[in-house]
């Protein structure tokens, strides 16, 4: 009786994912006749092909296999999601080196409009935060979140929309800047049927989260997905709110954001800030909290001080948003509040990073022996260093100096190289050989080189910037002797140059540590045995347990 | 212990959440749409004209903002060198804003009127032709560009949907005015400017015709910012403070 409505269940499946793939093709293909600008006739056409690809998979593996019903983990999903974050990562890696150098030396900027500054910042902003960030929360939490409550992803198709229906978003959203869509938000510029259809997404993948927490065998709740569902849910809230906008007509890429001037201001900034703390820091501590414990396979230091830290967390971080607005048009109260919430953050930030690293106690040699941990737990420090910088950069005086100037960029920067990039590439480290059934890495000595070559590039970046953004602070409230200002803005750009250079080399080093990971999972996953397979049976790679793959 | 009951059931759990993640932006957020003193009332403040506002959705487009703040802080060199610091009331018509976060740039709040339109013009076009250690990108395709007037009327009604005072006149004439801007001396320029006080008309891309470019509509946006509110009226005391 089971089987026959598991069955029943999965046909209505594969009916709604085949009238879903054919509305989405109609929709798609309305949008390439009926626009007139051509950006959104060619993302008509995306829509289009991309609905008509799923909509062949969806006939080729549905109806015939429903007396084959899966069983176990559903892991298809995250192996797209972990091998998209690391294509996405290099790409967004080299885009960001590029404007870097453009910096140093503006003829690259080569006088074209998709090869611009301006249009190329938000695909470096968007493709490392949401293509590369966000492919490794969804790779990773789809996997954590069916091991931990013991259950399989609810739904046939609704895993494989979230993964792809999630890379057209970026398709879509990268494209469009470089053909001059945007809405110029930072961090939210997708224009607004790009945000519908990333709304769409997002509903589902919220939806298969929370299915597997109530299918789950285990009592409680693990911490991570508290993490991880503060994340997504949070997420949808800010998308929603600062997204408000009227397009100009539906057949226009172009819209209006419904908010003005200081109070556009307050809201861009609520969640611009937020997309920092619960896309890059709530969802990387879940991260955190499932696979450092796993890999030194030492439980979490302190249940009670995650259970602070997570509430604590989520609670403080929100108010953040106007130290980005110091001394501007925003009312004196508002910039008081997120001052304060500022440095308050700092609290519930270290209980975390203090929660990660002393998960080690009694395996600190592991430090020593495995570069896949040192991976995760110096991007633990680089989290608390930045979470350090953070509360100080937003009190007034401080901000007053560093505002506007490279200091922020080297901030944004040790927060999304050191802990973002750094815990990812940690846990994907651990998460491939799992996915795959591989006894362990192809090589753990490249992994080393990964980390080296990564840490030294950090460093270039950040001591750089650091340097850069506090002379160029400095300069601007230079006076000479007669009380008049003592530097032109021209030369104050002049004096940045050697900075610039610095850290575009630093980015090149980041980038090579990213390509020798490439490789080294491609080896990996074509299954060749490990070089090191020596060393790495010391490490005992955590057993999952069976039915890992779908 | 009591944590229990979120750890047990997902879907308190999920309302916790909400509950907690949504105090700060209700406290902070909400206020600004309803306490009268957050945006000053100044004399002056007008809708931009059909061509700025086409400068602007460029300016928006071109990505301007990664590298220039439109925000003057109340600091003191920051007034001495682009001068009186930004009022809310001057970006009170922008959707979006555009303060900004970043100046690799110099800060644009008032640039208006400070360089001549073909400064302007043949700094977008090579900017190391006017100012040689300057690290913008040129914009050369910007005076090659018709500007597309086909949405004009489209486009500021739907600014007026989120709340610009658009008059029906201005509506009704949205493509005239856009063309006005760029004929000095005829007939229709003068229609404008009883709609559009204090706009400046000219051919801003120093090309002949009137039939503008984008670099003639980001230059006119260039040349109105920071120009309209009347200082000399203006008490940071407090009348102004509604």
């Amino acid at each position: 009786m089971a089987e026959k409505s598991a069955e029943a269940r999965a046909a209505l499946g594969d009916c709604l994912a085949f009238v879903g793939c054919l509305a989405c093709a109609g929709l798609g293909a309305a949008l390439l006749a009926a626009s007139d600008s051509a950006g959104l006739a060619f993302h008509g056409l995306l829509l289009l092909v991309g609905s008509l690809v799923a909509l062949g998979c969806v006939v080729e593996f549905s109806f015939d296999s429903l007396r084959r019903l899966p069983t176990g983990y559903m892991d298809g999903p995250s192996k797209v999601a972990a091998i998209a974050a690391l294509i996405w990562g290099i790409a967004g890696f080299v885009v960001g080196d590029l404007i870097a150098w453009q910096l140093a030396m503006p003829a690259l900027n080569f006088d074209l409009p998709w090869t611009s500054f301006g249009r190329l910042r938000p695909l470096h902003t968007s493709v490392v935060i949401f293509a590369f960030g966000g492919n490794v929360l969804i790779a990773t939490s789809l996997c954590v979140v069916q091991r931990t409550c013991r259950a399989r992803l609810p739904g046939r198709w609704a895993p494989w929309f979230v993964v792809w229906g999630y890379q057209l978003f970026l398709l879509v959203a990268g494209t469009g800047y470089l053909l001059g869509i945007t809405q110029s938000k930072e961090y939210a510029e997708p224009e607004w049927y790009a945000d519908l259809w990333l709304t769409a997404v997002w509903v589902v993948y919220l939806a298969i989260f929370l299915g597997t927490l109530a299918k789950r065998k285990e009592p409680h709740i693990y911490v991570a997905n508290w993490f991880y569902l503060a994340f997504i849910v949070t997420i949808a809230m800010l998308h929603l709110v600062n997204n408000a906008a009227i397009p100009v007509r539906l057949t226009s890429a172009k819209s209006y954001i419904v908010y003005a001037g200081v109070q556009d201001a307050m809201t861009q900034w609520w969640y611009g800030h937020n997309a920092v703390g619960f896309f890059l820091t709530a969802g990387f501590l879940g991260i955190m909290y499932y696979f450092i414990p796993k890999r030194v396979e030492r439980p979490i230091y302190s249940y009670r001080l995650s259970i602070v830290h997570f509430w604590t967390l989520i609670f403080l971080y929100i108010w953040a948003g106007p130290h980005h607005l110091h001394y501007t048009a925003l009312p004196d109260w508002a910039q008081t509040l997120g001052m304060t919430f500022s440095i308050m953050l700092w609290m519930p930030s270290w209980g975390g990073m203090i929660n990660g690293l002393m998960t080690l106690s009694g395996a600190w040699d592991r430090l020593r022996t495995d570069p896949v941990v040192r991976f995760l737990v110096v991007s633990v420090a680089f989290y608390g260093m930045s979470t350090f910088e953070g509360p100080v950069m937003s009190i007034k005086a401080v901000n007053s100096l560093s505002h506007y100037t490279d200091w922020t960029i080297g901030h944004v920067h040790s927060g999304a190289l050191g802990w973002v990039a750094m815990v990812s590439f940690g846990a994907l480290y651990c998460l491939l050989p799992w996915l795959w059934n591989r006894r362990g890495l192809y090589s753990l000595r490249l992994v080393e080189w990964h980390f080296w070559t990564a840490t030294l590039g950090i460093l270039l970046y950040i001591t750089a910037m650091w340097v850069s953004g506090i002379t160029q602070g400095l300069m601007w409230r230079a006076y000479d002797r007669l009380g008049f200002l003592q530097y032109s803005f021209i030369e104050t750009v002049e004096a940045m140059h050697p900075y610039y250079v610095i850290r575009a080399v630093g980015g090149a080093l980041f980038i090579a540590g990213a390509l020798i990971m490439a490789y080294n999972v491609w080896r990996t996953v074509r299954g060749d045995e490990p070089v090191d397979a020596s060393e790495q049976s010391l490490l005992a790679t955590p057993r999952l347990e069976i039915g890992a793959t779908a | 212990m009591q944590h229990e009951v979120f750890e047990k059931n997902s879907l308190i759990l999920l309302i916790g959440v909400l509950i907690v993640v949504s105090i700060g932006g209700l406290v902070q957020i909400a206020p600004l749409f309803w306490v009268d003193s957050t945006i000053e009332r100044v004399k002056g403040m007008r809708p931009y004209s059909p061509l700025e506002q086409a400068g602007r959705d460029i300016y928006v487009r071109e990505g301007c903002y990664g590298c220039h703040s439109q925000m003057i802080r109340t600091l003191r060199d920051e007034v001495e060198r682009y001068g009186h610091y930004s009022l809310a009331a001057e970006s009170m018509y922008d959707h979006p804003f555009q303060w900004g976060s970043k100046r690799t740039g110099p800060d644009l709040a008032r640039v208006g009127g400070k360089y001549s339109d073909l400064w302007h013009s043949e700094h977008l076009i090579n900017p190391r032709a006017v100012v040689p250690e300057s690290i913008m990108p040129g914009y050369p395709w910007l005076a090659e560009t018709k500007l597309d007037v086909r949405d004009t009327g489209e486009k500021l009604a739907t600014l007026r949907r989120v709340g610009v005072p658009y008059s029906e006149d201005m509506l009704a004439n949205a493509e005239q005015d856009l063309i006005a801007q760029v004929s000095p001396d005829s007939r229709i320029a003068a229609d404008f400017l009883r709609r559009y006080p204090k706009a400046r008309i000219a051919k801003f891309d120093n090309k002949p015709g009137t039939q503008p470019s984008e670099l003639d509509a980001l230059v006119a946006y260039l040349q109105m910012l920071g120009t309209l509110v009347d200082f000399a009226t203006f008490d940071a005391a407090g009348p102004n403070l509604r």
